[in-house]
């Protein structure tokens, strides 16, 4: 089966947030009580209860002035570092490309939190049951494998969220790229060849940095050692891999800690 | 608008000003970029750089409220530019052909009108007579004698425009429009308008010459504007500068052009076709006014204002005058007397002027808009009020002033989705307290409101039409929660119980509700409440012999025989079968070269013209100017395309003496470079200053700013605006106490007075709280870092919000003076999940209001800003 992938155009995006909005709708998600600090961007981070924002970017003044416009949620990664700790296998690959997750396995232990790279992945308690468990975007799991486009993208009004097999979407970004590289050279593709090619494909106006996004994204080598050697030894060999869990699971923890929204 | 949303993606030029599309009309962005993918520009005028901005090739600050100096600058820059190009030139750069033909450029006007330069009366036309009256009021009026064309009934042209023979100013006739127009703007410099709008000279330039670029033949440009240009002292004179630039680049009636304006919700457009205004009846008729006292009154002054006055000397020698196309053939009789049928029926006949003494009369030159409202509020002459899907203790100007008004009613009663600031207006804050618990004393108040639970959109059905005139049926997807009603079921009971208890009354009084046809209620769904489907029949119009529909408006009559209740309407239904267009839902576009006129798709008024005055895409052959983007064509005897203007043949086809000019609904048939009646102030627009200003001169008409009564002076600011007075509330400020201009908006995430929207948990997570933007150079002033707490306020109260400081403001030099605005989001009140004590916008705004229309001016004004 062929991947599929979301190409973001920032050229094309005016920030209206509809793509905000249809994500917590469909997925059932709800509004978080915020205050303005000086911006229009809100929530202020993704949570478990924000699996996608957009970043608002003022840089200059005028008349170089820009207000550029970002997206921040889950770039289905092909090295994905959270599918290579996730214990439970929670965490996989969909064989359409993009990174799945099946809540019902998931054991709360917070390693995906600690290894995304893009700092995606956000750890909360049930209300009721105080079960800790994991949150970020499916890419709209049962619409895409039901032949519906995610949610974020079928709101969006002016083009800059599209979504197809992944050859085509990045047919699509190169060709926008070469087009605004004749007014402006900085414009890029971000996400071909990234973590072994992302199934969230940006087009951006400026490097990447600009918008927070790693330039050379990693998988970190904590994970590495973890998929690589712990793993394969086996849990034949339970100390070892009790210790690579613990040391792990101490690290997940801490940062937990920092980024729980204590649902 | 002119045009529609999807032909936006057609324009090779977009101008986007007085408005913030990206954020406000977000979908019409889909045919922005659409047109940017296809090589157009987007170029965007904003004293704010917005969410529209960012996607802009081009963006020009422009301090707030100076429309008419920005566009009458690049009107001289077009007319210069015209005047410097030989005429084969000029007609290779610019449509010249539409211009002299089309427009009433060409045209001769009276030899007595003087300018507004002339000395004897500095900034004001000939003909004023200043109101010494106290507000509320207008500063002034006009006797519009001397603006008319030196030949009333069939102006003559200057064959140097017509022929395109001229070289030199001079070579025309004094008094032609085209030179008069130059003359008006003639001072109108780069320099000069950076001087007054604070747009760098250089990228004023850039502007001119990438809009001008859309007047070549075969080329278009959009003018995209909202309530930015409209909410001004002149917001219609704004208007109407852009339809001159528009007309001098033959950018009206063409695929990809037109002045579009982007209504404020999804209904505006409907609601002003079916007379929510106060000056019109549906249709735009008139409405009715104490000095016609009969039927034959009422289209006498009809006929006076609309019946042909044909031009001599163009290539078309005949105006269709569509409201009054001959004396034999009286439009506008024939749509009155069907709308009173429809609303009289059995009761109208020709005995009784087709009950025309049912319908209520205004006071001639009394103020009935929302701002006239409130003045009669305020003072006792209104006593009771019926509120429907408005909430104006946050959406009307002087907020504070028109809370306070609402205490004089006896009685109140508000439709709404939820308990609205205006339905709660008894328990609002108090305005002069800082304290965010204190409350006004409601022990005082003896209005009595009644709250009635209305019904959301989705939970009725019916149709709305939106900004490009598309009549779209929407089906109930869910039940209203509750006893919640629509609207229309609400007025449904009402009339019917008004009518139960006037039974018997043979009152004069009485009549227009005992005489009133009412019958809506059909079957099943509808067997107790309003049937939306018998409404839309209604309107479209019928045969009163049989009940039978009518084709369009062409079959309505002006002897009793059909009634119709908005003429522009008629024709919505397919008679064939029966068929209401307004649910067709054809998505093929079956136009010429698949312009995107999707005429399958719903239907629009009027009789599905998807672009209006398309006859001016055509040259005197009928074949399109532009042949890529082809509106209409004539093809062997016949029309291929868009419903043209009038069927008639094309211009050098038709025979003499029915060769029609192209804008059907004028007069002279061609379109108005210059104003000879319609405006108040003036045949051209005139750069005024707001009526609270920076400024102590206006940079342009030289008058100076005497604000000694606080009124407003002539010549300064627009000599015919609107003084509300609120009973005193509307109190005027100086720049010496608030020296920043102040000006108020919306955002993406929330609707209009924010109840739909500010009750939302994910659009209040949002956008929170009110904020007020400024830039850094004022925030350093004032000891303002981004995110703090702020205090904006003006002569008429405070509002505290959180301070955005951005880049995206900037500072200006006006005239030599600094000017920095502050902006305030209007939506926020009061009650309701996403809400805080003095958070709406408009209790900063003036109780003032257009010299036309009396839209307030939330705008532009005089504020100040502290931290807190």
């Amino acid at each position: 089966m062929s991947e599929l992938a979301i190409l973001y155009d920032a050229s094309k995006c005016t920030a209206c947030r509809g793509c905000q909005v249809a994500c917590k709708q469909w997925n059932d998600l709800s509004g978080d009580v915020t205050t303005n600090r000086g911006t229009y961007e809100n929530p202020p981070d993704l949570s478990a209860n924000t699996w996608l924002k957009i970043k608002f970017i003022e840089q200059g003044t005028y008349p170089d002035i820009r207000w550029l416009f970002g997206r921040r949620s889950c770039m289905h990664c092909t090295e994905s570092a959270c599918v290579d700790v996730c214990p439970t296998k929670a965490l996989y690959h969909h064989e359409m490309g993009f990174v799945a997750y099946d809540k019902s396995k998931c054991s709360g232990c917070g390693y995906c939190v600690e290894a995304c790279p893009f700092d995606v992945p956000r750890s909360s308690s049930g209300a009721v049951t105080g079960i800790r468990h994991a949150n970020k975007c499916t890419l709209c799991q049962d619409r895409v494998t039901n032949e519906e486009k995610p949610a974020c993208v079928k709101s969006c009004p002016t083009g800059a969220l599209t979504f197809g097999e992944r050859s085509d979407i990045l047919a699509a970004a190169q060709a926008r790229v070469n087009v605004l590289k004749a007014g402006n050279p900085k414009a890029n593709i971000y996400g071909d060849t990234q973590l072994g090619g992302l199934h969230v494909l940006y087009v951006l106006e400026d490097s990447p940095e600009v918008y927070g996004l790693p330039g050379n994204p990693k998988v970190p080598i904590a994970t590495t050692v973890w998929k690589d050697i712990v793993q394969p030894v086996g849990w034949g060999l339970a100390g070892i891999a009790v210790l690579g869990l613990g040391l792990n699971y101490i690290i997940a923890q801490r940062k937990i800690k920092i980024k729980s929204e204590g649902e | 608008m002119t045009n529609h949303w999807i032909d936006i993606r057609n324009a090779d030029r977009i101008m986007i000003i007085g408005s913030n599309a990206a954020e406000n009309h977000p979908i019409s962005f889909k045919w922005v970029t659409a047109a940017q993918e296809r090589g157009g520009k987007l170029i965007s005028v904003d004293p704010r750089f917005t969410r529209t901005s960012s996607k802009a090739d081009l963006y020009a600050p422009m301090r707030s409220g100076t429309d008419i100096t920005f566009i009458g600058g690049m009107i001289r820059y077009i007319l210069n530019d015209m005047q410097s190009l030989s005429s084969a030139e000029r007609a290779a750069k610019y449509n010249m052909t539409y211009v002299a033909e089309y427009t009433n450029a060409a045209l001769i006007i009276n030899d007595g009108f003087e300018s507004w330069k002339d000395s004897a009366h500095p900034g004001l036309f000939v003909g004023f007579t200043e109101n010494t009256n106290a507000a509320p009021s207008k500063l002034g009026a006009y006797d519009k004698a001397k603006w008319k064309y030196a030949n009333t009934t069939n102006p003559n042209v200057d064959a140097a425009i017509v022929g395109n023979s001229w070289t030199q100013w001079s070579d025309l006739n004094a008094n032609s429009v085209l030179r008069r127009l130059w003359e008006n703007y003639e001072d109108f410099t780069p320099e000069k308008v950076e001087e007054v709008t604070g747009c760098p000279q250089g990228k004023f330039l850039e502007v001119c010459e990438e809009y001008a670029a859309s007047g070549a033949p075969g080329k278009s440009g959009t003018i995209m504007y909202a309530m930015g240009t409209t909410q001004h002292t002149y917001g219609t004179q704004n208007i109407r500068g852009y339809a001159i630039l528009q007309l001098l680049l033959a950018n009206i009636g063409i695929a990809g052009g037109g002045i579009n304006a982007l209504r404020g919700t999804s209904n505006v457009q409907g609601s002003t076709d079916m007379c929510l205004l106060s000056h019109i009846l549906p249709g735009y008729l008139s409405v009715v006014n104490h000095k016609q006292q009969s039927l034959a009154d009422y289209i006498a002054t009809a006929k006076a204002g609309k019946q042909p006055v044909t031009p001599v000397g163009l290539h078309g020698d005949k105006s269709a005058s569509w409201w009054w196309l001959s004396d034999e053939a009286q439009n506008y009789k024939k749509y009155m007397v069907s709308l009173l049928k429809a609303w009289y029926m059995d009761n109208a006949t020709a005995d009784n002027d087709f009950g025309f003494n049912y319908l209520p009369k205004v006071t001639s030159g009394h103020d009935y808009t929302h701002i006239g409202t409130f003045e009669s509020i305020a003072n006792g002459t209104i006593k009771g009020m019926m509120v429907w899907g408005q909430n104006p203790a946050v959406g009307g100007p002087d907020s504070q002033g028109e809370r306070h008004a609402l205490d004089s009613l006896e009685w109140l009663m508000v439709a709404d989705l939820f308990e609205t600031e205006t339905a709660a207006f008894w328990k609002r804050p108090d305005p002069e307290s800082s304290d965010e618990t204190k409350r006004v004393d409601s022990s005082a108040i003896k209005t009595e409101v009644f709250l009635l639970p209305a019904a959301a959109s989705y939970e009725k059905q019916g149709s709305i039409s939106n900004s490009g005139r598309w009549a779209q049926w929407r089906y109930k997807a869910v039940d209203p929660i509750g006893e919640a009603k629509p609207d229309m079921a609400i007025i449904d009971e009402l009339v019917l119980k008004l009518k139960e208890k006037y039974a018997g009354d043979n009152s004069v009084q009485a009549e227009p509700i005992n005489k009133l046809y009412w019958n809506y209620r059909t079957s099943g769904e509808y067997e107790h409440e309003a049937d939306p489907n018998k409404v839309a029949e209604e309107l479209n119009g019928c045969n009163v012999a049989d009940g039978s529909l009518v084709t369009n408006f062409t079959a309505l009559k002006s002897d009793g025989s059909t009634y119709c209740g908005n003429w522009l309407y008629s024709g919505m239904f397919n008679v064939a079968d029966g068929r209401n267009k307004a649910k067709d839902r054809n998505p093929v576009d079956n136009s010429l070269n698949q312009i995107g006129l999707y005429s399958g798709w719903t239907w629009c008024w009027p009789i599905n013209r998807r672009i209006i005055y398309n006859r001016a895409s055509v040259d005197f052959d009928g074949q399109p100017f532009d042949s890529e983007h082809p509106v209409i064509q004539r093809s062997s005897g016949a029309w291929l395309g868009d419903i043209p203007d009038g069927g008639w043949a094309a211009i050098n086809e038709a025979a003499t003496g029915e060769k029609y000019l192209p804008f059907i609904m004028q007069p002279e048939g061609v379109a108005h470079l210059w104003g000879p009646a319609g405006m108040a102030e003036g045949p051209f627009p005139v750069a005024y200053e707001p009526w609270e200003s920076p400024l102590d001169e206006n940079l342009v008409t030289g008058v100076a700013n005497a604000n000694a009564d606080g009124k407003g002076t002539p010549g300064f600011n627009d000599p015919c605006c609107y003084i509300g007075s609120l009973e005193g509330w509307n109190k005027k400020g100086s720049a010496d106490e608030f020296p920043y201009v102040g000006m108020t908006y919306r955002v993406a995430e929330h609707w209009q007075a924010g109840q739909m929207t500010r009750n939302h948990p994910w659009l209040a997570e949002l956008q929170p709280e009110v904020f007020a933007e400024i830039g850094p150079e004022l925030a350093a002033d004032k000891g303002i870092e981004n995110g703090d707490k702020v205090k904006v306020s003006t002569a008429r109260g405070f509002v505290n919000a959180v301070a955005i400081v951005t880049n995206r403001m900037q500072r200006m030099t006006i005239g030599g003076k600094t000017v920095d605005h502050v902006g305030v989001p209007w939506h926020w009140g009061f009650m309701g999940r996403s809400s805080a004590f003095h958070s709406s916008g408009n209790i900063l705004t003036p109780h003032v209001g257009d010299a036309n229309t009396t839209i307030p001016e939330y705008k532009t004004f005089l504020c100040d800003i502290t931290k807190v």
